[in-house]
């Protein structure tokens, strides 16, 4: 459908962005790529006010590694994540679930702000920050919030974000540890059935601290406490992955989509923590 | 009523928009530039793909109004420039546009891939494409013609 | 960009003038398509255009109690709104029946409805307006209250006493069924080796043309005339639509195609929406455009193929085929859809179970029911992709309950090529078909050894691949048997005009028509040959029916034998036309004269005479030089039906090699074959081409594509996010070979090829998942063939 009747402001600067929504109160939405907002006021289900373009704020683009700390900016574009050498460096967890990202031609345009923003529960992105222990810059009027990103999904399609708050940046603790994303989807580029994003570190043969994030199995990217607790301190081998297999009825309880009933979901997560411990004990044979 | 200046296909265009506009109905309805196509209107189709200062994006998911300033680039202007005759006479010649509606945003996003330099694999080609609906050919025609087209320009994997 | 000259399609003089016959010429529409200068209905713009969107019942059968419009008519730029009673003052309702289908009923149905919604998506109210945008903010201030009804969604359930009977007056939801048998099944099944039996589902999905449903009315007052812009395989049938249902004169209403953009069945039907289009044009006197958006197309477009059929076959101890049993489902939609019926897809499956075998003893019953979901009807191989799956999943299963090879127990029962012209069981006529040899050329290509030896290899490392294969018949050149007798003004005759102007350039006009599968390229090669000029002296109109002779356009895969042969005809008669000329002016009979690439020459020696720019010139210019009695009109006409056989059926068979991977469901494509057999070739290109797109829009039903609903009536795949259509990445590479037995009904000898790969690809693709899944003990179905239905069935979830 055509998009209904709406306002279009450009904010140039975050002083502009915060009196613009001041100025329009409940009637504003935000805007920077747009990949899902346009899409969804296609479906004419909302009224959308008036648009503030956040797109020309320089403070939200740019990516920077302070050597602790990889700094993205919450405009930096899906197309970015995958090619800038900053992230291939330091978060190649980035670097990979980028490309699995709709096609290229979202990806042009699509920003790390609108999906984490968006929070679609079979997203990449959302799953991946859990994934990594990032923490979500969120600015406002009255400053800057730093919220964990483990605390900041809350519910369908609802993040801790306040009103009149934007997210400003993304920071990504850089570590030694490994990362690794698998999902299954029906068609290249599609939002995933199932998906996993997990990062570890392996000391002497041992797993220290996993963080296995599921996506498309819930509400919001679950970080599989009980899974994650069976991992931990154990070595890398078939008995550790049964165990993870196993704590996973305590953590996800999915819903019935399209695709199938809560079973499917429960059985694709349990073969995707399969494939992703396995790639990890013998990425070689990940990479077949 | 947003005040826009931008260039599309080389030449300076000024207008007035409603922010409801999408740059694909702007195109088609504000500059009777009727090669874009909209197939679907939220994104996933990709009949109307085109190129946004120099990168290809979704026009159905673009607003006129925020695009002040842009480079814009459609079919009829990429075509004109010659930049890709080769990979359209490939489509001729491969016969890899039936009807013809996604051929715009499909030429588009091949044209990207050529862009990119590279030697990619018919697998790869196959990936890069992905994002544009084709009833039709059932893509393999549209593969042979890019992949027609890197040989000839000397990038084969 | 495209010079075709004979050098450049490898034809030498000595090859001409028969030559472009069977050559793969690349089309001149494309240099168009690929530079985005095609027009299609959407790119037209008249003056004073007016926009139409509708209000579409959001439930699946509802009272409409109340239609407020006031808020509607204050939106800025609306300019009318419209309600089924406005419409009906001046549009009649249509019932979709036909009289050879016998007992069919079905309810009348209006352009908007007079006072109840039957389907969720079903248009109720239009606002016409100066833009689509602001014709759909009077859509949203429409204020229309609708008292929800109980729905009829389950097919299994309609015709149970006590369920919501859709059209009371109807007096139950049957709209036909019909059973063919022959021979003795009930003795057969007894006498039987082996019997098997399966429950087949095909799922209910739709046709995605990537360009949506368009069409532009403009109607003139002042000569009282209609001219309709539609993107329509059929404008003649429209033209006729329009006017009886606007009672108009046929000849004041003209019906114009430009480019469109797929089509595949979907675009052969009348529609609500756009009828009220024609007459909301009629009633404001401009030119109103509607398009439907991918939202409505999903609710709105046909659907079809929603069928389940139980199917049961015996075999003797040799694996011969004694009998197929076969009873067949279909929930329709709460009306049969207009002129061509929605029983037809069920008719279908009757008439071509087995159909590539040889047996005597066959039943078959279809049974086709009313619901309150989206309208079905043809969609691009009709009945044919569900026929086959059928009677190819059965063979399978007999082959595996005999422990014999699938590919043994087809050669024991496909029909024998010498053994034509052949009756089927359900009375189909077959001229002349080539299943050995297709399945022989099919061997040629597919390394069957080399794929079962790495089956093998990989189900020892837990991978599981699979083989299928699925033979078919398909039915093309339709006759009048198909709707004529029913009384239905659908034509299956057609006819070209072919004309040579002053310069020696032909221009032909052919009532068949053009949606990208190539009609205007062959037609140019088939008249360029009859004339006896290069293929790019030719131009073709289609997609009028002011300028075009009457013909029946596109369906059933009749442009190339039944157009193609009016285009040879007509191209033929002109050149005979032009020697006459051309001997007169030569002081030559006629009959020693030939013409060659735009060349009057000597037929025995081939010396060049004089060109067709020079007779041209006399003809036109200096007819004085002329005797004075002679003929020289450059134009000739020819039509064509066929006479001896109802369709003119084809054969072929295809195999698809998949990858299951049982932890996931999720099937991979890794190659798929075909040999199909259509009679003469014109362009073995554009043949392949349609071949590998009907393939992969198989793959679509089999894999992906369903629309579903809740038991409410409620579609939930209303976008192309949830709906999913084949992308590149997953598809696999598809292998075309060709037999050729041509038809003896035409010069030509062409039959149609263009629903070839829809209907045999999914029965391969279910028959190669089965294949692959055989270790684990678990076979399918039920399409389409979702991760879901295959874990189920692995026991993997319950």
């Amino acid at each position: 459908m055509k998009w209904p009747a709406m306002g279009y402001a450009r904010a140039r600067s975050l002083a502009e962005l915060w009196s613009a929504l001041e100025g329009h109160g409940d009637a504003a939405q935000i805007i920077a790529g747009g990949q899902t907002l346009l899409a969804t006021l296609a479906f004419r289900l909302s009224e959308p006010g008036t648009l503030i373009d956040i797109t020309g704020i320089a403070e939200l683009h740019g990516i920077s590694n302070s050597g602790q700390v990889l700094r993205l900016g919450a405009l930096t574009l899906h197309a970015d994540l995958c090619s800038n050498p900053l992230v291939k460096a330091h978060a190649p967890l980035l670097a990979a679930a980028a490309p699995l990202i709709a096609h290229p031609a979202i990806r042009n345009r699509g920003t790390l702000g609108g999906s984490l923003a968006y929070a679609d529960p079979a997203a990449e992105l959302p799953a991946c920050m859990v994934a990594l222990d990032a923490t979500i810059i969120a600015a406002s009027a009255k400053g800057e919030r730093r919220i964990p990103a483990a605390a900041f999904f809350t519910d369908l399609l609802q993040t801790a974000l306040e009103p009149q708050e934007i997210i400003a940046a993304v920071e990504i603790p850089v570590t030694q540890r490994l990362g690794a994303i698998e999902e299954i989807t029906r068609r290249s580029g599609d939002y995933a059935m199932a998906g996993l994003a997990a990062t570890l570190a392996l000391e002497a043969g041992r797993i220290v601290a996993p963080r296995f994030v599921y996506f498309g199995v819930g509400n919001i990217p679950v970080l599989a406490a009980a899974a994650s607790r069976a991992l931990e301190g154990r070595s890398l081998d078939k008995a550790s992955i049964s165990a993870a297999q196993a704590a996973l009825t305590e953590d996800l309880d999915p819903p019935r989509d399209l695709h199938g009933p809560p079973e499917m979901k429960r059985h694709l997560a349990r073969v995707l923590t399969e494939r992703v411990l396995l790639g990890f004990l013998n990425p070689k044979v990940q990479a077949a | 009523m947003i005040p826009i200046t931008l260039t599309v296909n080389g030449e300076k265009v000024s207008r007035h928009v409603e922010p409801r506009r999408h740059l694909i109905d702007f195109l088609r309805l504000d500059l009777g530039l009727t090669g874009s196509h909209a197939g679907c209107e939220h994104g996933v189709c990709g009949a109307c793909t085109l190129r946004v200062n120099g990168k290809i994006m979704r026009g159905c998911l673009i607003l006129a109004a925020s695009l002040d300033g842009a480079d814009v680039v459609t079919i009829e202007g990429l075509s004109e420039s010659g930049e890709v005759a080769d990979l359209q006479a490939a489509f001729v010649a491969r016969n890899a546009a039936q009807c013809g509606f996604c051929t715009p945003g499909m030429v588009m996003t091949a044209a990207e891939l050529l862009a990119e330099g590279g030697s990619p694999t018919r697998g790869e080609i196959r990936e890069y494409l992905s994002g544009n609906y084709c009833r039709c050919t059932g893509y393999q025609a549209i593969v042979d013609a890019v992949e027609d087209t890197l040989r000839s320009r000397g990038a084969t994997p | 960009m495209n010079e075709i000259t004979p050098a450049s399609i490898g034809l030498s003089r000595e090859d001409l003038p028969n030559s472009y016959i069977g050559r793969s010429v690349p089309r001149p529409n494309v240099p168009k398509l690929v530079q985005g200068r095609a027009t299609y209905t959407d790119d037209v713009t008249l003056p004073r255009m007016l926009h139409a969107a509708f209000l579409r019942s959001p439930h699946a059968h509802a009272k409409i109690s109340a239609i407020d419009t006031a808020r509607a008519k204050a939106v800025p730029g609306v300019i009318r709104v419209f309600t089924g009673h406005d419409l009906a003052k001046i549009c009649d309702p249509w019932v979709a029946t036909l009289d050879h289908l016998k007992g069919m009923k079905s309810a009348p149905q209006y352009p908007l409805p007079l006072s109840r919604a039957t389907w969720q998506g079903e248009p109720i109210v239009a606002v016409v307006a100066e833009s689509r945008a602001a014709a759909e903010d009077g859509v949203a201030a429409l204020q229309v209250e609708f008292e929800a009804l109980p729905a009829q969604t389950d097919m299994e359930t309609a015709l149970a006493p006590g369920v919501v009977v859709i059209h009371p007056e109807l007096g139950d939801n049957l709209v036909f069924t019909r059973t063919a048998e022959t021979g003795d099944v009930a003795a057969a099944f007894a006498a039987a080796h082996k019997v098997v039996e399966a429950r087949f589902v095909t799922g209910r999905h739709t046709g995605v043309t990537l360009e949506p449903r368009s069409i532009i009315a403009d109607y003139n007052p002042a000569d009282e005339t209609l001219t309709v812009y539609h993107s329509t395989q059929a404008p003649h049938m429209m033209q006729g639509v329009f006017a009886k249902q606007l009672r108009m004169k046929e000849g004041d209403v003209r019906v114009i195609c430009k480019d469109v953009g797929g089509s595949f069945g979907i675009k052969v039907h009348v529609y609500p929406d756009e009828v009220a289009v024609a007459a909301m044009a009629r009633i404001v006197g401009r030119p109103v455009k509607f398009v439907a958006d991918r939202f409505e197309s999903f609710v709105s477009d046909i659907h079809a193929r929603d069928h389940r059929i139980k199917g049961r076959l015996a075999v003797d101890a040799e694996g011969r085929v004694l009998a197929f049993d076969i009873d067949d489902l279909t929930g329709i939609g709460p009306y049969s859809v207009y002129p061509r019926t929605s029983a037809i897809e069920g008719n279908q499956v009757v008439n071509l179970c087995g159909g590539p075998y040889d047996f005597k003893n066959y039943r078959c019953t279809t049974t086709v029911v009313l619901q309150n979901k989206t309208p079905t009807c043809q969609y691009r191989a009709v009945g044919h992709p569900i026929a086959t799956a059928v009677t190819e999943g059965l063979m399978d299963l007999a082959a595996e309950a005999l422990g014999m090879d699938p590919l043994e127990i087809r050669r024991r029962n496909l029909i024998r090529d010498d053994a034509y012209p052949y009756t089927s069981p359900p009375g189909m006529r077959f001229e002349g078909l080539s299943h050995h040899a297709s399945l022989n050329k099919l061997l040629d290509l597919v390394p069957l050894e080399r794929i079962r030896a790495d089956q093998t290899e990989a189900r020892q490392r837990g991978i599981y691949r699979g083989i299928g294969f699925a033979s078919f018949i398909e039915l093309t050149n339709p006759s009048p048997f198909m709707y004529g007798i029913g009384g239905a003004r659908i034509s299956a005759q057609d006819g070209c005009t072919v004309r040579m102007d002053p310069d020696g350039s032909i221009v032909a006009s052919s009532g068949v028509t053009e949606q990208g599968q190539g009609t205007e390229a062959i037609l140019a090669q088939i008249v360029a040959h009859g004339v006896g000029v290069p293929v790019n002296r030719v131009k073709i109109i289609t997609g009028d029916t002011q300028t075009t002779p009457y013909g029946g356009g596109t369906w059933a895969c009749r442009g190339a034998g039944i157009g193609g042969e009016a285009a040879l005809q007509s191209a033929i008669a002109l050149k005979q036309q032009i020697l006459e000329v051309a001997g007169a002016m030569l002081q030559a009979a006629p009959e020693t004269l030939d013409i060659a690439m735009g060349e009057i020459t000597d037929k025995a020696s081939g010396k060049p005479r004089m060109t067709l720019f020079e007779l041209g010139r006399i003809v036109y210019f200096r007819g004085d030089t002329l005797p004075k009695d002679l003929q020289r009109e450059l134009v000739q006409t020819r039509h064509f039906i066929t006479k001896e056989y109802p369709f003119a059926f084809t054969n072929g068979i295809q195999a698809s090699w998949v990858e299951v991977d049982p932890a996931t469901g999720m099937v991979k494509l890794l190659e798929h074959w075909c040999v199909e057999d259509c009679g003469r070739v014109v362009n073995p290109m554009l043949v392949d081409e349609q071949v590998r797109g009907g393939i992969v829009q198989g793959i679509g039903g089999a894999l992906y594509e369903h629309c579903v609903y809740d038991a409410e009536g409620n579609l939930l795949t209303t976008t192309l996010a949830d709906y999913l259509v084949p992308m590149s990445a997953e598809m696999p590479e598809i292998h075309v070979g060709h037999v050729e037995t041509p038809t003896r009904e035409s010069l030509l000898g062409a039959k149609g090829a263009g629903e070839a790969g829809t209907a045999g690809a999914p029965a391969a693709i279910m028959n190669a998942i089965n294949d692959a899944l055989k270790p684990l003990n678990a076979r399918v179905h039920e399409q389409p063939f979702t991760p879901e239905r295959i874990l189920r069935a692995l026991g993997t979830i319950a």
